[in-house]
């Protein structure tokens, strides 16, 4: 045995498995990373723990029926879920929406991507190190919670829209908490900044790390803030504008280099935007019926249709094909988290094992929406 | 306009491709329609790539004539949704187009775990959201619980060309 200790070593890089129970994975997600010394070689992204088969799912129920799986795919922005399939059933089906109801739904979709978003900001922190950030992010998060919960009646997996409208009306009490909030949250941005953005450890860590430039995102098909991260304007509100989101004001924020600080950067400044969308949405939040004519039973023509949303993480599409029963014959749901966390492969190797939880948490990936 | 380019590179690439129509993307949700043939995708996918088009997503119908693979290619500068139908019979496979496209490496996967349709030469095609061992394949209308197997045509009617 002695002799071992003087051969030389031929094999230098090892397995390390990260995961499917890391905290710092959000979800089941494993993690097959190939080691040499502290550097990533090889990374591969092992995922599928949480497969519901909600696509199956859908083949043997009525369109109402799936609408409570929607917000069970990405659990975080469970509204934005509800909104781009009752939206693609309804141009399917061509039903009518009141005037009301579509700002409604932009004021809910609008506030749960900021609540998703400063989930992300807390627990991403939280990951790195920074214990403090979370506890106010959940703060300010649980005021959005109580808003929503007002008038949807849950706190995370919601099912509020309905075809032709919403299922309950907005009171006055829900605007004046929603307004309330605003200036809240405006208000917290400089402290957030005073202590994460400007904060020197955080830059260190942040600053030229996991680079996804424009041409990886383009091969991986990656869209969301990672993508604007990169520089590119790409985002559903405008490319292919539904709702009422032609009618209002609003930027789309980007980066320069697509690092993981030009991700978080792109990421805070688009709660901003989607505080001044709520703000404009309130004030023009029309009179009138919140929910229009639908048939009891959806009954879509044959064909098929995509319709396609901007969730809080990238394009989210709906692929709906009918045979003109009340049954779907299939529904695709394109998951913006499949395409943000297949980039992976590619951004993991060459970095520190030190720094893949910086770049995982930075893309922002929902475990039970990439298995759906 | 990429689209138009897209066009006309493709009909230089593949002059007996016929069945390219535009669409009305308030009707349909696209721009365009491609009905391909199984050895023409790699070349329709290296065209979209060259005119900088990304890959949206791949998936899969199941009809009673065989599976229907479904590209979706997208661009991020002008909205131009790309869809590209392969119709097969059942038990062929199909070329990868994980070369032209990395996002494909996982897309095909998803593919072949839930309809158990092959792609050649395709690096590492094993099972993605599925176990290892699992011997279905369930998307297919004969697995599980589903409310009807159709044919395409009682769902798009008879085709055009």
């Amino acid at each position: 045995m002695a002799n071992q200790l003087h051969e030389p070593v031929i094999e230098q890089s090892y397995y390390l498995n990260m995961g499917p129970q890391h905290p710092s994975t959000h979800g089941v997600l494993r993690l097959f990373l190939k080691l040499d010394g502290e550097y990533i070689l090889q990374a591969d992204p092992i995922i599928g723990y949480g497969h519901r088969g909600h696509e199956k799912m859908a083949e043997s129920h009525f369109y109402e029926q799936f609408l409570p799986n929607t917000s069970r795919m990405d659990y975080l922005s469970g509204l934005l879920y509800n909104h781009g399939y009752v939206a693609a059933v309804e141009k399917m089906a061509r039903i009518e929406v009141p005037p009301r109801a579509e700002y409604i739904r932009v004021v809910c979709a609008e506030l749960n991507r900021v609540c998703s978003h400063l989930l992300w900001f807390g627990t991403y922190l939280l990951d790195l190190g920074g214990i403090t950030p979370f506890l106010y992010a959940f703060d300010d998060r649980e005021h959005i919670m109580d808003a929503l919960d007002r008038i949807t009646g849950s706190r995370l997996t919601y099912n509020y829209c309905r075809f032709g409208g919403v299922a309950r009306d907005v009171d006055a009490e829900f605007v004046r908490a929603t307004r309330a909030f605003i200036e809240r949250l405006r208000s917290r941005f400089d402290d957030y900044h005073t202590l994460v953005t400007k904060n020197v450890i955080f830059i260190n860590r942040t600053r030229g790390v996991g680079v996804i430039d424009r041409d990886a995102a383009l091969r991986f098909g990656c869209t969301g803030p990672v993508l604007r991260a990169a520089g590119v304007p790409y985002d559903i509100r405008r490319a292919e504008p539904y709702s009422i989101y032609p009618l209002l004001d609003f930027d789309i924020p980007t980066g320069t280099t697509g690092d993981v600080m030009d991700r978080y950067l792109v990421r805070m400044r688009e709660m901003e935007q989607s505080l001044r969308i709520i703000e404009q949405a309130l004030d023009g939040l029309p009179e009138g019926p919140f929910k229009g004519r639908a048939p009891h039973k959806v009954r879509p023509p044959k064909g098929d249709y995509y319709f396609a949303v901007e969730s809080a993480r990238g394009a989210l599409g709906y692929y709906i094909v009918s045979d003109g029963t009340p049954y779907p014959y299939r529904i695709k749901v394109r998951v913006p988290s499949f395409g943000n966390l297949q980039v992976l492969t590619e951004a993991l190797p060459g970095t520190l094992v030190a720094d893949t939880v910086a770049i995982l948490g930075s893309v922002d990936i929902v475990v039970p929406e990439v298995d759906r | 306009m990429s689209l138009d380019t897209f066009r006309e590179e493709l009909q230089h690439q593949i002059p007996e491709l016929v069945a390219v129509r535009l669409l009305d993307h308030a009707v349909s949700g696209r721009h365009m329609e491609i009905q391909a043939g199984r050895e023409q995708i790699e070349v329709i996918a290296r065209t979209a790539r060259k005119v900088g088009l990304f890959l949206e997503a791949i998936t899969a119908l199941d009809f009673t004539g065989g599976p229907q693979v479904i590209y979706f290619f997208n661009s991020y500068e002008a909205p131009s949704r790309v869809l590209v139908r392969v119709q097969m019979k059942p038990g062929e496979s199909l070329a990868t187009i994980s070369s032209v496209y990395n996002a494909a490496l996982w897309y095909e996967r998803e593919v072949f775990d839930l309809f158990g349709v092959r792609f050649d030469d395709h690096p590492d095609l094993r099972r993605l959201l599925l176990p290892e061992d699992a011997d279905y394949y369930p998307l297919r209308k004969d697995f599980g619980k589903v409310h009807a197997f159709r044919s395409t045509k009682e769902i798009y009617g008879e085709p055009a060309a």
